[in-house]
């Protein structure tokens, strides 16, 4: 073993090196300032580790990038803590790198003979933030790629070369496919490259010119190893610690360990809402910053301001050569970090005052969680995960219908998604449509004229609100029995997925209803049919009423005889006159039936 | 690097503060290896299909002189996140009296998609010249296939209709070991 490791010396000179390493002179001894460029190495390395592991499972396309993160993330052992650790050590870099600036300034470590390591240094931070917003973007969830089609609008606005730029790096004039690949290439191979590059240049320039000495030395030199390898390491596992402390912190409060995953972006979709879309903590001020240049004048906050900030950190250390430089240099610097906190924390004060902001976020949420169920039921389909949310009733359902139907229906008195603001005339409320609950507010004299149910519309006049409001008002205890047992039976042809138990469990009572129902003793089938045909019916069929072929039919055209024919008031007939396809009239009519996948836990659960 | 601790307080404090400095270096690197190995690792645990039957063909499709012929298996093929009905793999299906023999395709050399040839009665593989006879053992000496074609459980079905319960082999080896 001996032999072999002083031939390896012979040819390599490693113990050189190595003692050039353990023996680096620390100027005025060990110390706990000198910790910085250390942790930072580390937190470097940690990234080239896990990123190299995460390169193993990640595949750069528009329809496998979020579609293999998911993979790693809920599928294979321990990746959403590998995940997780990249993601997190990424933002422990920027605190590091902040720090490690401050302090440099400060101390006036960047004067002569060490400008060319401050230069360096500026140099490795821009590209950690190059790193930090191309990686942003590989997992293709919503979040990613609003932020980046952002980050990439604003290189398109630099003069001259702004357009070719961002369509070199778009691959082209759409986002998709050439976009990730080349933003997988720039994060995990031309940036990391240039990386490697710039700390081993950097760290050249302190072997040349030596650690920056302490303006008073207390202490004797010393050799880095021990002394100040052991406060380094202390620190690295202090930074190691803050990264599984930021990696587990979401299990604290309940939540699943790791690095969110937003639901995947899909840039076809006209109706994708930037609502929720921020960029990374660290960008926030930049992204308050646009907020202020009205019109064409975006430039100057998105390039020329930035640009002056680094222009005049980058000549810090010249103006430190004028009399009171160096003040004006740390004036420069509070200027700047006053102003990237406040711009921060506008951002974060403006959004947590606003509701649609809130609203946007949970909706982000709740899809994110959709899509991992839906791909855990499933599977993902090759045309990526976006169809599965496309397919989902309880995805489009509440969309479609607060687009299509909101201007005249309510939906729990809101329009699907959100509480809606407002008293409107409007059609009946349709949460629950079909249930027995709703069926019996529909047969309730209180309640049938009341905008709930056709209070809103024509049929205010109608029949039907006459019927309720002077027969059912006058009926007999017996006679509403027997109602009760037709609203069971007319329920139960709706077949809904959360009255299934009900609906056999009471299978008397229902079989009863449909007797009364036929016999036409409460007079219903004088304007409805119920599995006879009949011609004269003036309102909608009750054979089938709720379910999902009779929803279908009736959405794709209302007017039809079988439902409200010429008594149809002002309900588009969205399928005939082709407002709605086909797959999104179905959506409708499933999400309004509660007709979803859920996981296996929770199905068969009863009312 | 590590000198063994004398007697001097001096000396034992330095060489717990190189020991201490090093077991928190082992650590750091074992954080994100160990995540990393972790997922590296993870497709050890995946299973390929449990080889449930699979209907491929109706039996009339199987020449009634003997005769191999390939047929595509089509299932629901897994592939990472991918969930989809496609071909999963191909089988020759080949009539011995009234009963149905099947082999998976696959050489069980190396894993090249043997072909049968008419004029040789019986299946040979493209790549390294392996040969098998019409039961599908090798009939070659020189074959470099360790043991002879992979055959499958067949069940006949609802009067005329093949169902094969499917698997892949490892191959290389002269055992015949599902994957």
């Amino acid at each position: 073993m001996k032999a072999l490791l002083a031939w390896l010396d012979d040819r390599t000179g490693y113990r050189a090196m190595m003692r050039a390493l353990f023996d680096d002179t620390m100027p005025g001894g060990a110390s706990w300032h000198r910790i910085w460029g250390t942790t930072l190495v580390f937190a470097f390395v940690m990234q080239a580790i896990t990123g190299l592991f995460l390169w193993l499972a990640y595949s750069p396309s528009a329809h496998t990038a979020w579609e293999s993160v998911y993979f790693v993330q809920y599928r294979m052992t321990g990746g959403w803590l590998l995940r997780g650790m990249h993601h997190y050590t990424a933002d422990v870099i920027v605190v590091l790198l902040a720090l490690h600036l401050i302090q440099v300034i400060v101390t006036g470590a960047y004067r002569a003979p060490r400008e060319l390591t401050f230069w360096i240094g500026l140099a490795m931070l821009s590209l950690s933030l190059s790193l930090a917003l191309t990686g942003y973007l590989l997992p293709w969830d919503q979040r990613g790629y609003c932020a980046t089609r952002v980050a990439t609008s604003i290189m398109g606005i630099t003069p001259l070369v702004g357009p070719q730029l961002q369509q070199i790096a778009l691959g082209g004039t759409e986002y998709g496919h050439h976009t990730l690949t080349r933003f997988f290439a720039l994060h995990a191979g031309l940036l990391p490259l240039a990386m490697v590059l710039l700390v081993a240049l950097h760290l050249h320039q302190i072997r040349r010119h030596g650690r920056t000495p302490p303006t008073t030395k207390r202490h004797p030199d010393s050799p880095w190893w021990p002394d100040q390898g052991l406060k380094d390491a202390i620190a690295c596992l202090a930074v190691l610690g803050a990264v599984l402390f930021l990696v587990f912190k979401p299990a604290l409060t309940g939540g699943t360990p790791g690095a969110h995953l937003g639901a995947p972006a899909d840039p076809t979709d006209p109706f994708a809402s930037y609502a929720a879309a921020r960029p990374e903590w660290y960008f926030l001020f930049l992204f308050q910053l646009l907020k202020y240049f009205p019109g064409s004048t975006e430039v100057w906050g998105a390039l020329v301001l930035p640009g002056v900030a680094l222009t005049l950190v980058s000549s810090m250390p010249w103006f430190d050569q004028w009399k009171w430089g160096h003040h004006f240099n740390l004036g420069v610097l509070g200027v700047l970090l006053v102003s990237v906190v406040t711009l921060a924390g506008l951002a974060l004060a403006e959004d947590r005052h606003r509701p649609e902001y809130q609203a946007a976020v949970t909706a982000a949420r709740a899809e994110a969680e959709r899509v991992q169920v839906l791909a855990g039921l499933q599977g993902i389909p090759a045309a990526g995960a976006t169809t599965l949310l496309h397919a989902d009733p309880l995805t489009e359902g509440p969309k479609l219908f607060a687009r299509h139907c909101a201007s005249c229906h309510r939906y729990e008195g809101g329009d699907g998604l959100a509480p809606a603001s407002g008293e409107v005339e409007t059609a009946s409320d349709l949460k629950g449509f079909a249930s027995r609950q709703w069926l019996t507010g529909l047969v309730d004299p209180r309640t049938v004229a009341s905008p709930a149910y056709m209070g809103g519309s024509a049929h205010r006049t109608g029949e039907m609100v006459r019927y309720v409001s002077t027969c059912v008002k006058t009926f007999t205890p017996e006679k509403r029995a027997q109602l009760q047992r037709i609203v069971a039976a007319i329920s139960a042809e709706a077949r809904l997925p959360h009255q299934s138990g009900p609906d056999t469990r009471d299978d008397a009572l229902v079989q009863e209803g449909r007797r009364l129902l036929a016999d036409g003793k409460l007079r219903c089938t004088e304007c409805h049919q119920f599995h006879a045909k009949d011609d004269d019916t003036i309102a909608p069929d009750l054979t089938g009423y709720g379910s999902r072929e009779w929803q279908v039919s009736f959405i794709t055209n209302p007017g039809d005889p079988r439902f409200y024919g010429k008594q149809n008031d002002r309900m588009p007939r969205f399928g005939d006159e082709h407002i709605l396809t086909a797959q999104a009239i179905g959506l409708i009519a499933d999400w309004l039936r509660g007709d979803w996948l859920e996981p296996a836990a929770q199905t068969g659960r009863e009312e | 690097m590590n000198s063994p601790p004398q007697a001097s307080n001096e000396d034992r404090r330095t060489f717990l503060k190189k020991a201490l400095a090093l077991a928190i270096g082992s650590t750091l690197g074992a954080a994100p290896f160990g995540a990393g190995l972790a997922v590296l690792l993870s497709p050890l645990r995946r299973k390929t299909g449990r080889g449930q039957a699979v209907f491929v063909a109706a039996l009339g499709a199987v020449p009634d002189d003997g005769t191999p012929r390939k047929f595509a298996v089509v299932a629901t093929r897994e592939d990472a996140w991918n969930r989809a009905e496609g071909i999963i793999g191909a089988v020759f299906l080949r009539r011995v009296g009234s009963a149905v023999q099947a082999f998976n395709v696959a050489c069980p050399h190396a894993g090249c998609v043997v072909e049968y040839s008419a004029s040789r009665s019986g299946f040979s593989c493209p790549c390294h010249n392996s040969r098998f006879g019409l039961d599908g053992a090798i009939s070659d000496p020189r074959s470099p296939a360790a043991r002879g074609l992979d055959a499958l459980d067949v069940e006949l079905r609802n009067d005329g209709q093949v169902w094969v319960k499917f698997r892949n082999f490892r191959s290389g080896s002269a055992e015949k070991v599902a994957m």
